[in-house]
């Protein structure tokens, strides 16, 4: 798909060269985020892709076509791309914006229209912010909005140039995993740049790590976490994510409870209580006869509704968070910490509940990734069992 | 009052449009120069400091100097009149097109580069419009000042309101000094509300909330 041959890129004839001599090749549907400290040349590498930076030695191909061999602006018509700074034009509408390669490939009106309406759904966004302007949405629906721009002409590659890091944690948070989602339905080839290590962790296939213009280490994130190549990536993924590393890998389906305690919704509160009571827990997942998730019920509504109302469904929580069996175990825990919850639901795609993610099965976990192999970590226990 | 009316009225309406002319002419030919040379600026703004600070020393030059200037070359009437009072239109124009397209937010820019616009797609439909706001303020500051140095243009026989001006001050006549003035005041004041009213119509639709024009 993109291949990088010996590319260099120069400023000036003397000095070190901003890039040098990078080989990397990338496949079809790639996810790869490009890392490193500031000046390590990763934008530099990626500006080159759509021609933005021009190449000073060396070829990169995409789709085995030499890209100094294309007009640069058809090149980057073909390429998808979206910055940082959101870049939205603020005197066109969201759908101007949206379709705005498909005005420069001359599209008719129609066609932009339905490409439009096509997109915003994709991001769930209502239809007709297509006629609102850049200033009335929100940073993150702006970078939604930066990202279906890419999409518009359906480029196979897309390039991303830190574009979640202007966003606040828990936008950039949700737009990470939207944008992962809507990555894996496309299939795009994705090259991504990032100086933010957590970031690069969730949503790489593969992560290239470079210095002063060369690639340190180019891997999947499981494998540099188990083996970094040198001090300067461990320093780099900091001695915390190391230690992490384990859960890192681990996907919640790894750790699953086989079955939670569920009840139908039309099962009166005084069946939820016999229930709860028989099984020994204090909240009952509510499924329906097709094991859908449909919400979760506690002691404590029934117990302040028990007069009022007669049915689970009239109680119950419907705002239920959950997670796939092949999320990782490190941004589910993140997630169960962050909202206080004492379980998290595991569901399949179809929202037909698996099995669920109790606190108890994470200090499992802890305690095996302590205590199983780690005598590294001696002096880490006294603080630990005082907690 | 009646009087003065009956016997300069005709004169003063044709002495007006005289000056609207005048100053117009000047105001089209600053624009049709000074928005395209300030875009072109934009380009190389090593040189475009350096450009306009030189615009800004032949500003500088008093404006009666720069009349009696033209005349050898050009003679006397509206022409040189409307030439000299160009030269003056040049500079906030220029500037200010030159300053609303460099300061285009750069992401914008860099967006529509690597979307694949061209150089040209580039100003029609991105730095043009959003440099626009700026560019017609500089269109109107310079329209103001050009109507009322069209004054001098009675100076090389250019006509206009500046005729009574100068008549009043050779007879002392206060009368026609003011029938001079008060017109050319008025001129000025409606061309700038006009000019207010278009930059804020010409300011593109999404821009209106952050760019509120100056009353």
């Amino acid at each position: 798909m993109l291949e990088f041959k010996n590319v260099t890129k120069r400023y000036s004839s003397q000095g070190r060269p901003a890039v040098n001599s990078l080989n990397l090749k990338i496949e079809k549907g790639e996810f790869v985020c490009f890392i490193g400290p500031s000046g390590c040349g990763k934008t530099t590498t990626m500006k080159m892709v759509n021609r933005l930076i021009d190449i000073s030695e060396g070829q990169i191909l995409i789709n085995g076509k030499d890209i100094m061999k294309q007009n640069p602006v058809e090149l980057r018509r073909s390429i998808g791309y979206v910055i940082q700074q959101i870049g939205l034009m603020p005197h066109m509408t969201i759908k101007e914006n949206i379709v705005l390669v498909g005005t420069l490939l001359k599209w008719s009106k129609e066609e932009k229209d339905a490409r439009a309406k096509e997109l915003i759904k994709l991001v769930d966004l209502p239809e007709d912010y297509l006629d609102k302007y850049p200033h009335e949405l929100s940073g993150g629906q702006q970078q939604r909005i930066g990202v279906l721009r890419a999409l518009a002409a359906n480029p196979p590659l897309i390039l991303m140039d830190e574009p979640f890091g202007a966003l606040d944690p828990i936008t950039r948070d949700s737009l990470q995993d939207e944008f992962k989602k809507l990555q894996r339905e496309l299939g795009k080839t994705i090259v991504f740049v990032t100086h933010d290590m957590d970031e690069a962790l969730k949503l790489a296939d593969r992560i290239v790590i470079m210095r002063d213009g060369e690639i340190v280490q180019a891997d999947t994130p499981e494998e540099i976490l188990r083996n970094p190549a040198n001090e300067f990536v461990e320093e780099f993924l900091g001695k915390e994510r190391l230690i992490q590393g384990r859960p890192d890998v681990v996907t919640v389906g790894q750790i699953t409870g086989g079955s939670p305690v569920t009840i139908e919704p039309q099962a009166t509160l005084k069946t939820a209580l016999a229930t709860m009571k028989d099984k020994k827990v204090d909240a009952l997942l509510v499924i329906d006869s097709n094991r859908k998730l449909q919400g979760y019920i506690d002691i404590e509504m029934v117990n302040l509704n028990y007069k009022k109302a007669t049915t689970v469904e009239k109680v119950m929580e419907t705002d239920l968070f959950a997670v796939t069996e092949d999320s990782l175990l490190r941004d589910t825990v993140h997630k169960i910490l962050r909202r206080g919850a004492k379980f998290v639901p595991v569901v399949d795609e179809e929202n037909r509940l698996t099995g669920i993610v109790t606190r108890a099965a994470l200090a499992n976990l802890l305690y095996d990734t302590i205590w199983g192999d780690g005598m590294e970590l001696e002096d880490e226990k006294p603080k630990l069992r005082a907690l | 009052m009646t009087e003065f009316f009956a016997a300069h009225g005709s004169d003063l309406i044709y002495k007006t449009g005289e000056h609207l002319y005048i100053s117009l002419a000047a105001i089209l030919l600053g624009i049709i120069v000074a928005v395209p040379l300030g875009i072109a600026l934009s380009r190389v703004p090593k040189f475009a400091d350096r450009f306009i600070s030189l615009v800004g020393v032949l500003q500088t030059i008093p404006s009666l100097a720069i009349l009696a200037f033209f005349i050898p070359f050009l003679g006397v009437g509206k022409l040189p009149a409307i030439i000299a009072l160009f030269f003056y239109s040049l500079l906030p124009i220029l500037r200010n097109t030159y300053v609303g397209v460099r300061d285009v937010d750069k992401g914008i820019v860099e967006a529509g580069k690597g979307m694949g616009m061209n150089t040209w797609q580039s100003i029609i439909k991105m730095e043009f419009p959003l440099a626009l706001p700026v560019i017609m303020a500089g269109i109107r500051l310079s329209t103001v000042y050009l109507i009322g140095w069209a004054t001098l243009a009675a100076f090389i026989g250019g006509g206009g309101l500046g005729d009574f001006i100068f008549d009043g001050l050779n007879l002392y006549r206060p009368d026609l000094i003011l029938a001079g003035t008060i017109p050319a005041t008025i001129l000025a004041v409606i061309a700038d509300r006009l000019l207010a009213v278009l930059e804020t119509k010409m300011t593109p639709k999404g821009l209106r909330e952050s760019y509120k024009t100056a009353a």
